[in-house]
This record gives C-alpha cells, sequence and structure tokens, in this order.
C-alpha cells in the first residue's frame, strides 16, 4: 500500500504533545546509574530552534527492546498528566525546545547498542529526520555506522562528555556542521 | 517587497512541473522546499545516510496502553464545561502498514484549530475567537482492526505568515506510531474540496497529486449520526520497515 504522506509538525503542537515528564525516562529510584543528554537544535544560520520537538527510543540497561506502556500516564481524576510511575523504564521520551532551542533529556544508559535513536520534528520541516545520539565510548569504535562514515560526519553523531554521565547532543538542520540525518529504506 | 500569494503560487507550479519532468514516484515532501519559506534554512543539505542494519534499535518502537490514554480523550467536544462552537464531525480510519498489516493498540494523537481557525496556543494570536469550550486535543489507541476514532469540530481555516494573504486550509494534525520507530508520521489531514488547496505551499509541498489525495479525508455521509455529527473518514498507511520478530512475538 502507498504510504499517507509525511507534513509538518507546524508551530502550535506545544499544547497537544509535549507530557509530563516527557524528558524523564530514567525512573526515580535509578540516580546512580542515569545518565543526562543535553544540548541545542541549531538552523542553517546558527540561530537555535524554538520550536522543534525530539523523541528518543532506546534500549532498556538489559538489552530488551520491547518498551513498556504509561511514557503519558495519565490522571484518571483531573484527565490531566499523573507523570511516569517510578519504576518502569518505557524507552521512550518526548521533549520540546526551549525558547533558546534547547532541550534536555535524563535516561537510563541503553543495553546492547551505544546510542539512543533519535526522531526530529520542527516547524518548516516537512518530514521528520532520524538522527542518534552515540555515547562516547570504545563501543563506538565497533558501530557499523560511526565506521561507515568520515570522520567529520561521524564527529556529529557522538555526544561529548561535559560532566560525570552528562552529555552534549546539539542537532544542526542544515548547513555548517549539518548533523548526520538516517534512513532506513 | 513583499511575498504575493502570486509569487508563492508560481514558485509552487515550478516545483509542480519539475517534477512531473523527472518522472519521479515520490510519496512524501522534499524537505527542501522553497515555497514554504520555513524550510530554508530546517533541511539537511547532506543526503540521508542510509541505514541497512537488521539489529538496527529503530525496527523496535515505544508501545502505549490504557494507562497513557483517558476514555474522554477521543472527544474533543466533552473535555469542557460546556458545548464546543462549530460543526461537529466525526474522524475515523484504520492505521495500516505498508503490507495492509493494522496497527493495533498504539497510539493517535490529533491536535487542530477551533471552529474559528484560531489554535488555542499562545502564539497564535491572529484576530479569531478562542472557544472557552474547545482546546482541540485528542488522543486514543487504535483498536486490534487498527481503528481510531475521535469526535471533533470541523476545524477552520486561517491566515499564516508565509507571504502576504496566506491561508492554511482547514486540517486536523496527526500523530502516529507504528511497531517500529522508522514508522513514526507526523502529518495533516485536510477536508474534501476546500477551495485552498491550491494556494497552500504545505500541502502543495506534496508533489506528487496521488499522494497529496491521500492527505484528504473522505465525506461518508453513513458515518454521519443522525441530528448529531458528519462522518469523515481517513485511512493512514505507515512508511518504513518493521522488524519481523515484532510481528512473531505478537
Amino acid at each position: 500500500m502507498l504510504p499517507t504522506p509525511s507534513q509538518t509538525v507546524g508551530p502550535f503542537y506545544g499544547y497537544a504533545l509535549p507530557f509530563l515528564q516527557g524528558g524523564d525516562m530514567a525512573p526515580a529510584g535509578h540516580d546512580d546509574s542515569a545518565i543526562t543528554v543535553y544540548g541545542h537544535v541549531f538552523d542553517g544560520a546558527g540561530d537555535p530552534v524554538p520550536d522543534a520537538l525530539l523523541e528518543f527510543w532506546q534500549p532498556a540497561p538489559d538489552g530488551s527492546r520491547t518498551g513498556a506502556p504509561g511514557s503519558l500516564r495519565r490522571d484518571q481524576t483531573t484527565g490531566g498528566y499523573a507523570g511516569r510511575d517510578g519504576l518502569t523504564f518505557t524507552g521512550f521520551g518526548r521533549v520540546a525546545t526551549d525558547a533558546d532551542g534547547r532541550y534536555a533529556v535524563r535516561t537510563l544508559p541503553p543495553g546492547g547498542v551505544p546510542y539512543l535513536s533519535v526522531c526530529v520534528f520542527a516547524r518548516g520541516l516537512l518530514h521528520h529526520l532520524f538522527t542518534r545520539v552515540y555515547l562516547p565510548g570504545p563501543d563506538c569504535d565497533a558501530d557499523p555506522l560511526l565506521t561507515a562514515l568520515e570522520p567529520e560526519r561521524r564527529s556529529t553523531l557522538i555526544a561529548e562528555a561535559t560532566a560525570e554521565r552528562v552529555y552534549r547532543f546539539d542537532v544542526r538542520l542544515h548547513g555548517d556542521k549539518e548533523t548526520v540525518f538516517l534512513d532506513f529504506p | 517587497m513583499a511575498l504575493t500569494q502570486q509569487d508563492i503560487s508560481r514558485e509552487i507550479a515550478e516545483r509542480s512541473r519539475a517534477f512531473a519532468e523527472a518522472g519521479q514516484t515520490r510519496h512524501h515532501p522534499a524537505r527542501d522546499y522553497a515555497p514554504y519559506r520555513s524550510s530554508l534554512l530546517r533541511h539537511p543539505k547532506h543526503p540521508l545516510v542510509t541505514v541497512r542494519d537488521p539489529e538496527a534499535v529503530e525496527l523496535s518502537g515505544p508501545v502505549f496502553g490504557v494507562t497513557d490514554v483517558t476514555d474522554l480523550d477521543a472527544d474533543l467536544t466533552r473535555q469542557h464545561a460546556g458545548e464546543p462552537l462549530g460543526e461537529r464531525i466525526t474522524v475515523t480510519g484504520r492505521v495500516l502498514d505498508r503490507e495492509g498489516r493494522p496497527i493495533r493498540g498504539q497510539l493517535a494523537e490529533i491536535w487542530q484549530a477551533n471552529a474559528s481557525g484560531r489554535y488555542a496556543h499562545q502564539r497564535d494570536q491572529h484576530p479569531a475567537p478562542l472557544d472557552p469550550n474547545f482546546t482541540g486535543v485528542g488522543r486514543c489507541l487504535t483498536d486490534d482492526e487498527g481503528r481510531y476514532r475521535f469526535t471533533t469540530i470541523k476545524p477552520g481555516a486561517y491566515p499564516w505568515r508565509n507571504h502576504t494573504n496566506a491561508w492554511r486550509p482547514a486540517h486536523i494534525h496527526f500523530s502516529l506510531f507504528g511497531d517500529a520507530f522508522t514508522q513514526r508520521l507526523i502529518t495533516q489531514m485536510y477536508f474534501p474540496g476546500d477551495p485552498l488547496f491550491a494556494y497552500d505551499p504545505i500541502l502543495q509541498s506534496v508533489t506528487d497529486a496521488a499522494a497529496r489525495d491521500r492527505l484528504v479525508a473522505a465525506y461518508e455521509h453513513d458515518l454521519s449520526v443522525p441530528e448529531w455529527s458528519l462522518g469523515y473518514r481517513w485511512d493512514i498507511v505507515l512508511d518504513g520497515p518493521a522488524a519481523t520478530w515484532l510481528e512473531e512475538g505478537r
């Protein structure tokens, strides 16, 4: 069957798609092992993009890729968001960039692979873009995607450790140091 | 000089002609579609890098369940104390993969402007009234046949600032998850016969006319509820590969 075409997320998704604790993927009890990934989304002029939406998907620390419900757990009394349950790792996160074009997620290290999968949406972007946040380390040296890229392009996929278990990963949509974006045929 | 509809329509026609001459099939919009001015600095210049790794994490995807939706979420006309203004409609259809298999138990999210064409968003300040009884956000899980169903009101057209006198045709934003992250889709559903289609660079960014038609719902009289609402059907086919192991595991 022929696919339904993509259309831009537009500027007005902010009251619909982001949810409470969307970026708090790590359950509250895992403070010792949780990692933080943060950064900016930039356009081709180097300006921050204040209306981008990033989604993250990853295996659990044990390598499981089944995920779990409960990312946008609801409050049955008010109809609002209850926040995550504090125990379950769903593998899914969603964050909008703020007025500075900045985002942050707190998650658990992915099991079996050195990367988090990212889907980027924005006003002005007619079709979402996939990329990956690689966490620096020896596993990156054997990764089939990274090793196939020119060093300069490869570096756009590898997050920079800025503190213990804290990583910076900027997304550049266009032009100078443009992030590598992925296609899955 | 201010950019006119004529300028944008000329660009749309040029891109349409170039597409026809190239004789290609293209289901999705090009990301660098200049008539939609916001795309200029927000599309990659490098080609996408193809990933053929059967172990790619993206071949699996997030899951959702009864904790993630409430029963009222699929009825956008019942989220406030009073009834929203506008033409009450029911929108339903199936979410399928490229093989025609239903996408079961997955999250469908919608958002839209109210009947006057105004979003409940602080950055939408154009002079049309807000409706205190309408927010315009809905959610549901697809059933075992891949079906979704929303009750809402028909959104209005609204102006935007791509060029002078730019108006968006009425549309509902849809966000869909497949069984794999690769199948993720955010798109817009339009209403049949809207006179604004030809003027809109966002819809026209889908340069293939047959693909564009797949963004337009069908009015279906049998879906209309007597004395209550008008019915529209819109089926959605998600692109992208899905991991077969997921299918086997169900």
